[in-house]
């Protein structure tokens, strides 16, 4: 990561569209008189929905909105990796390089891209359809290697399976979000192997009760022995 | 109230109270990079930590609230050493530039690493650098410096009103700036500069001019505004370096408005160091001796009602008194000290007062601002007013037009007339001062000077009377003036004496030739080309508009290069001192009038200074009480008239050039062009 600032070129002018403006008003009630500030992520993030990016007319336009200095929601803006402040391609593939993905073979997704788009991590391709970005740990490193693009995660990703997403992406298809190799939430690959047994049969809270119990005949016997000597 | 145990000294403190602040009355200092007790608490720079008995971890003494029982060591080894980790990791990514930093010297993180600092960095890596920033010619920046304390950032919100200064990014990212660089807006900005604890921010006229260890620091008042600024002034030799505030809880806390600070540079250009005489029509440079002849000679045979002098708005009261003196000998009564002509009514001391005084305004529950623009008249004021508005429950109106102040008001017209209305209740504000337990007014020169000034006052008058704000110990009605020696000579009754000439009366005599002799003393606000017709003694330290219609220039001291007394707005007589010596054949201003009066066969009653104040004190009981603000009679004064309905224009509309050395100033003139004509450059050069 580096220094987040403001692209150089910007676009003349902002404004929310008709639908995102009645969002707008909805989440802003969703906080008490006078703190509206509060509204600002939520806000920012449907000004990228529109945009694709956050853009300086959009940034003045919130401050405006929210009544807020227009640093602060700089901040904010800058504070937050996930806020674009450079334009994007149309599809913005991110992909988890920390270590868990890393470990299960993070460099291979980022060779598929090379491979197949020529784009490296930070880059668009020519066409400016597909943006290639590095991003820290996605919180699913259960389901490691996980590329994210728009708000849905594409898990368990391969060279060949990573490949395969790129290729559907050049077709304009939809994609089928999820594990590539059909995993069900974070379930293990297969069969389960732990937490086999009926959990109405032994609760935790039962384990609780016999722990404790055991405890206290201890320190009993601990109090007696000490008694008797 | 908890008690608690500080490095083995029992202590009860109020509760809420923090360790750090808990400490500080038990004697134990506690190293802070972050805190400021001005300042909300940031607590991000943990160089502050103590260990406390049973906790866990070291704790953030300005962030942690004293609880009962506890036992703090600030200085055991585990404190210490957790320093000493904060101090190793802030330096890790500090340039270490102290030879080359302005801050050297006088610098929190210099003087903390000596304490906690490792002999040696045990850091190879690649330390981060950051772009410096652009903030307007007030502030530089070397942005590398930077520790993220946020000071600067709390500071221009809370205290400057506008949140202008920001940390974007984050973590080893984070940088400080203002949003693509724009110049600060604020006229406090440059207080940014004190509060920075490293030197990321320092004084950008001052950069690379002076090491703070080879200054000579002088304590004195400020006169660019009527505030009376408690200030020190740094020399070197015979140059002012800079200007710092001082602490004065009474009247601007520990802050110091940008005009107070950066116009000090004007005190080098511009300047008066020998005395001219007009010869061909032409000034020519001349001895005191010739200059004084040259006013013998024309004083010569002149009546005393054809002589008229001003003061100007930045004079000592001693000059003032010796001036009204001479006038008094010379059988003139034409003096005045308003050269706005603002109708302050002299006979009232309470009439021209700022009565509530500054810190006062911390107790008040309703304003009411008349035609004054406190934000561009006296920054300082305007922050204390501020700080009552974020204490909350106060109501704040204003007559006259709107403008940014900084806090929220009611804006209750633009128009004058709409006072009459509150003045005969019908305006939903005077029920609101009515309701208030400690309502106050400021009437500012915007609305004094205008042709039913007289009228403006007396419906001041007529409100707080009518509002009841004047009552036992507390007295709501203010008077904000903008020149630092107004009081001053009010209080020494440099106006009219009977059947005298006032200023407008004095310039019209000049044209029409009832006036011969006119004596300028620092007066430089006015209409001169009326006095073209008159003979002009100028006496004053800049060449400005007084200088230029002169016919004998007599080289004066400025506000540092004299001993002289202030009465700021609420009526407190202060003392400047001396820091440099006038320039060239320059001499303090009341030994001018002293010799002068002597030349002329009149000589003035007293040979030093002390007895010149002497013979202040004797004039009025204010100079008794140097710091002090002594009690006021409350009597009636004003007139009764109709108020024009026209709006307020306010006094000061560029704030930063107002009298002859912010004119001199090239930081002003710099000031000028960024914020009054709306100018922003970025400028160029290694720190643009
Ligand atoms: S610039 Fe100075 S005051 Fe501002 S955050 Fe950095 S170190 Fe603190
Ligand atoms: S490391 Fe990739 S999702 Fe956590
Ligand atoms: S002074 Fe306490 S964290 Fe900075």
């Amino acid at each position: 990561m580096s220094t987040r600032n403001l692209a150089k070129d910007q676009p003349d002018s902002f404004s929310f569209t008709g639908e995102h403006k009645a969002r707008i008003e909805k989440i802003i009630a969703k906080y008490p008189d006078g703190y509206q500030a509060s509204a600002v992520i939520p806000i920012l993030d449907l000004a990228q929905r529109q945009e694709g990016w956050v853009t300086k007319p959009a940034i003045d336009v919130i401050a405006d909105l929210l009544d807020m200095p227009v640093i602060r929601v700089l901040e904010v803006a800058t504070f937050y990796t996930m806020f674009n402040l450079h334009p994007v391609g149309k599809c913005h593939v991110q992909v988890c390089t920390s270590l868990s993905c890393w470990l299960r073979g993070s460099d291979d997704v980022v060779k598929a891209f090379n491979d197949k788009l020529d784009i490296k991590l930070g880059e668009t391709t020519t066409d400016g359809a597909v943006t290639l970005s590095e991003v820290e740990c996605a919180g699913a490193c259960v389901n490691a290697p996980v590329v994210a693009v728009g708000d849905d995660y594409y898990e368990d990703l391969t060279y060949e399976a990573m490949s395969k997403l790129i290729d559907d992406i050049k077709a304009g298809k939809t994609l089928a979000p999820g594990s590539a190799v059909g995993r069900q939430g974070a379930e293990p690959e297969g069969n389960r192997t732990s937490l086999k047994t009926d959990p109405t049969q032994t609760t935790p809270m039962q384990d609780l009760a016999v722990a404790k119990q055991k405890y206290e005949e201890s320190q009993d016997a601990a109090r007696k022995a000490k008694e008797n000597a | 109230m908890p008690k608690l145990t500080i490095d083995g000294v029992e202590i009860e403190v109020d509760p809420g109270v923090t360790i750090l602040q808990a400490a500080e009355y038990a004697g134990a200092e506690i190293p802070r990079f972050c805190y400021h007790d001005r300042l909300s608490i940031a607590g991000n720079c943990r160089m502050c930590l103590v260990e406390v008995e049973k906790s866990p971890k070291p704790v953030a003494s300005c962030a942690m609230p004293v609880g009962e029982g506890m036992v703090v060591h600030t200085k055991s080894e585990k404190a210490v050493k957790a320093r000493n980790g904060v101090m190793e990791f802030l330096l890790i990514n500090h340039p270490l530039d102290c030879p080359i930093c302005d801050q050297g010297g006088e610098c929190d993180l210099q003087d903390q690493a000596l304490a906690f600092g490792n002999d040696k960095g045990r850091f190879v890596e690649q330390k981060r650098a950051v772009k410096d920033k652009y903030m307007g010619p007030i502030v530089s920046t070397v942005m590398t410096r930077c520790i993220h304390c946020t000071r600067c950032v709390r500071f221009i919100d809370e205290i400057g009103g506008v949140a202008e200064i920001g940390a974007t990014g984050r973590g080893e990212d984070t940088e400080i700036t203002t949003f693509l660089e724009q110049s600060l807006t604020s006229e406090l900005s440059g207080n940014v500069v004190d509060l920075c604890p490293v030197g990321a921010l320092t004084n950008k006229p001052y950069a690379f001019t002076a090491r703070s260890w080879e200054l000579r620091k002088t304590e004195s008042v400020d006169v660019m505004d009527a505030v009376g600024t408690n200030i020190r002034v740094d020399s070197r030799g015979g140059e002012v370096m800079r200007v710092l505030p001082r602490l004065n809880e009474w009247i601007n806390e520990e802050w110091l408005a940008d005009k107070s600070r950066n116009a000090c540079d004007g005190l080098k250009y511009q300047r008066l160091d020998q005395p001219y005489i007009r010869r061909d029509g032409k000034l020519q440079p001349a001895e005191w001796s010739e200059a004084f002849d040259a006013i013998a000679e024309k004083l010569n045979g002149v009546a005393g009602q054809k002589i008229g002098a001003l003061v100007g708005d930045t004079v000592d009261c001693e000059s003032t008194l010796a001036l009204k003196d001479l006038m008094t000998a010379l059988g003139s009564a034409n003096l005045d000290c308003r050269q706005d002509g603002a109708a302050i009514d002299p006979s009232v001391r309470a009439s021209y007062l700022f009565n509530t005084t500054i810190a006062g305004i911390e107790e008040a529950d309703s304003i009411l601002l008349i035609g004054t623009n406190p934000r561009k008249e006296a920054p300082i004021l305007n922050a204390r007013i501020r700080k009552r508005f974020l204490a909350g429950g106060v109501n704040i109106g204003v007559v006259g037009e709107a403008a940014d102040l900084t806090y929220v008001y009611d804006h209750i017209s633009d128009s004058a007339d709409a006072l009459s209305k509150i003045v005969d209740g019908s305006h939903p504000f005077a029920q609101v001062l009515k309701d208030s337990e400690r309502p106050m007014l400021v009437i500012g020169m915007g609305a004094l000077t205008r042709a039913d000034g007289a009228a403006v006052l007396g419906a001041g008058y007529a409100i707080a009377e009518f509002t009841g704000m004047v009552s036992g110990d507390w007295n709501g009605f203010n008077v904000l003036h903008t020149a630092a020696a107004r009081v001053g000579a009010l209080d020494v009754g440099f106006v009219p004496g009977e059947g005298g000439k006032d200023t407008q009366g004095i310039l019209e005599g000049a044209s029409s030739g009832d006036i011969q002799v006119v004596y300028l003393l620092g007066a430089d606000e006015l209409d001169t080309a009326k006095l073209n017709d008159a003979f002009v003694i100028y006496q004053g330290h800049h060449g400005d508009a007084g200088a230029h219609v002169a016919d004998v220039i007599l080289p004066g001291a400025a506000y540092t290069e004299k001993n002289g007394t202030y009465v700021n707005t609420e009526g407190r007589a202060q003392l400047g001192q001396r820091a440099i010596f006038p320039p060239g054949d320059a001499r303090e201003d009341w030994t001018i009038i002293r010799a002068l009066s002597e030349r002329l066969g009149k000589t003035l009653p007293y040979d030093s200074l002390e007895q010149v104040r002497e013979k202040l004190r004797e004039t009025s009981p204010g100079f008794g009480h140097i710091d002090d603000v002594a009690a006021t009679e409350w009597e009636q004064f004003g007139e009764s008239g109709s108020i024009e309905a026209s709006a307020f224009t306010y006094q000061v509309s560029n704030y930063y050039q107002t009298d002859p050395i912010s004119r001199a100033s090239r930081t002003m003139a710099q000031c000028t062009q960024d914020f009054v004509m709306g100018k922003t450059e970025k400028a160029t050069g290694t720190h643009g």
